[in-house]
């Protein structure tokens, strides 16, 4: 069966979608997409130990052999990826069960559950596949499934938000479908290494430059990068808590890697950065972008939206460390991918235990949150402290490395900016914990959230100082990844 | 509509027609140009036209949207357990030279099999979207 895993990893989602939405009731669907969605971290992990082992891992689909047919080709890259989703999607899932039915009630549960399910496909298969169309195929499949998701948001803005999204995703997915059309046409293939392979030769033609503007910019609308982050804060307020946690720390994830797999495997470093300005474009895009976003969630006065405008800030970070276009830059880039998984996955979950007591996620309903809900306070506290990235918590590996990485270079003023960066977030996240100590509670009748909520939440913060302390396997795989990425692509 | 009687007469003489050419395309497309995605759209279109000259109930005694779901979910259910059954012969996922003796009979019977999955599942969820959308006027 090993040699099966990054099917497996795509099919438990593909069968457990269909046979949840003819479920009834609450409880069954969930019970199946949860036990599917550990299913798909066991064979994740599987991957990453096969990968670890014997490198590259190439699966034909349908035994028709790349670059004819279409092929899952897996390295470390997005054998990371694919842990983050499916880990995220193993907490955030067993977590959904009370927040969801609280949330969108219980007669629409069946179908919450089978649209996460395509989601979580989705996405998965953007990772695993080696086929640029492929991608387009499963970005459209998680793009759908999440417009459903939220839309599915109680409040009625939820609507508007998903509508929103709904046309900013598909200026992005059909930007990036030009592209490749125009790559289809200079090469006549859609294979991602046979990509790599024809396109050095032909990389000096303006239809191959017209190809990567398209690509790179339908990404990051895709992947939220300031200017083009209009679609995200309403999308992450008002969805379902779960889905925001899984959301929050997943989405615009996948979004970076497939950004990352165009620019150092596809296009190739020496064209990205040589030929094309890139670090010049995403550099101070990225910059612009963090400080402005942090700078915006200082003012929010709803949390789940303060969080939201900071995973925009987070992406600037990620997009920086990959904008460097070294491998140092991009150890950072993926790392960051995985640890802002991790806090944001954390923080979105704290906040739906406060919509689940409290009714909503205002800064209101946080006062006083460490004398009514202790546990999920100090959660939203380790999260916060990881999120500015202080030490011991992932959110300092990342930065260190990022930090690091724009030393490398002599990049001084983005030190600068990185550090100011953090400072916002003390100040965006200092003003949370204030209003939980110091705060009179709202309501001081309210208890502690239920466990079925806590422990889950409880879980991905001790990830969160887990992977901060023992950075060997985070640091390892990302180091491992960028080298294999900083090489080219065709690792045959 | 009561009055529209040359509609409906005409209506009904076209029905089964389109019904036998969406079957047609459905079960033909290995040969020549079709599959599953037109032959459910067409299939779907008759249904359409008799819920427009019909009325939406008559349409839902036919196709009743419990059914419809079902239908719907176990389409995509074959086109997977086709590919599980691929894989459990011997070959990788949708790999149909497995499904049988000789790899050109399994070729044919697996392209059969996952299209009809197609087939139902885009037959079934043009009429459910129709549906929804007909029935709105009325629900609220």
């Amino acid at each position: 069966m090993l040699a099966h895993l990054p099917v497996l990893v795509i099919l438990a989602p593909l069968l457990g979608a269909p046979v949840a939405s003819l479920l009834r009731g609450p409880n069954w669907p969930w019970l199946l997409a949860t036990l599917l969605s550990w299913f798909a971290l066991l064979c994740s992990v599987l991957l990453l130990i096969q990968v670890n082992a014997q490198g590259t891992f190439i699966y034909t689909m349908g035994g028709w052999e790349a670059p004819w047919g279409i092929e899952y080709r897996i390295d470390f890259a997005n054998a990371l990826l694919l842990v983050l989703i499916t880990g995220l999607a193993s907490v955030v899932l067993p977590y959904a069960r009370l927040s969801v039915e609280h949330e969108i009630g219980a007669d629409r549960c069946p179908l919450f559950y089978t649209a996460l399910l395509l989601l979580i496909l989705g996405l998965c298969g953007i990772t695993v596949t080696g086929d640029a169309f492929n991608v387009f195929v499963f970005l459209e499949v998680s793009s759908l499934a999440t417009y459903t998701l939220i839309a599915m948001g109680k409040d009625r803005r939820a609507l508007t938000a998903s509508f929103s999204y709904l046309i900013m995703g598909t200026i992005g997915a059909t930007f990036y479908l030009i592209g490749v059309g125009f790559l289809y046409v200079m090469t006549g293939t859609l294979n991602m290494a046979d990509l790599a392979e024809r396109l050095p030769a032909i990389s000096d033609s303006s239809t191959v430059r017209t190809a990567f503007a398209f690509i790179v910019t339908g990404i990051c609308l895709k992947l939220a990068l300031f200017p083009l982050h209009l679609w995200l804060p309403n999308a992450y307020t008002y969805s379902p808590s779960a889905v925001t946690a899984f959301l929050g720390a997943t989405a615009t994830k996948v979004a970076v890697y497939v950004l990352i797999r165009f620019v150092f495997t596809i296009f190739g470093v020496e064209f990205s950065f040589g030929a094309e300005p890139l670090a010049e474009v995403l550099v101070p895009l990225a910059i612009i972008g963090l400080l402005s976003a942090s700078t915006v969630s200082i003012m929010q006065p709803n949390i789940k939206r303060m969080l939201a405008y900071s995973s925009v800030a987070q992406i600037g970070y990620i997009v920086l460390g990959l904008a460097m276009g070294t491998a140092m830059g991009l150890t950072a880039s993926l790392l960051h991918v995985f640890n802002h998984g991790l806090m944001k996955g954390a923080l979105f979950m704290v906040m739906g235990a406060v919509a689940y007591r409290m009714g909503g996620t205002s800064i209101d309903d946080m006062r006083g949150l460490a004398k009514t809900m202790p546990l999920t306070f100090w959660a939203f506290v380790l999260g916060g402290l990881s999120l500015i990235g202080v030490p011991l918590t992932v959110g300092f590996v990342s930065k260190w490395h990022l930090i690091l990485a724009a030393l490398e270079l002599g990049w001084w003023p983005v030190v600068v900016a990185i550090l100011a960066g953090s400072m916002l977030a003390v100040v965006y996240v200092g003003r949370v914990v204030e209003a939980g100590f110091f705060g009179e509670p709202k309501d001081a009748t309210k208890r502690e959230a239920p466990w079925g909520l806590l422990v889950p939440l409880w879980v991905l913060v001790i990830a969160n100082i887990w992977f901060g302390i023992d950075t060997r396997l985070t640091v390892d795989i990302a180091e491992a990844a960028a080298a294999q990425l900083m090489a080219g692509g065709v690792v045959r | 509509m009561s009055d529209h009687l040359i509609l409906r007469i005409v209506g009904k003489f076209l029905i089964p027609y389109i019904l036998l050419f969406g079957l047609y395309v459905q079960f033909h497309g290995d040969f020549g140009p079709g599959g599953g995605f037109q032959a459910g759209v067409i299939f779907a279109s008759a249904f359409v036209i008799h819920t427009l000259l019909f009325g939406l109930e008559s349409a839902e005694r036919i196709a009743p949207q419990w059914v419809l779901k079902i239908v719907a979910a176990s389409g995509v259910l074959i086109y997977a357990l086709v590919g599980v059954a691929a894989m459990l012969m011997g070959g990788n996922y949708l790999d149909y030279d497995f499904l049988a003796a000789d790899p050109i009979a399994g070729q044919h019977i697996g392209i059969i099999l996952v299209e009809f999955g197609v087939g139902l599942t885009v037959a079934s969820v043009m009429m459910l979207l129709f549906f929804t959308f007909a029935g709105r006027g009325e629900a609220s």
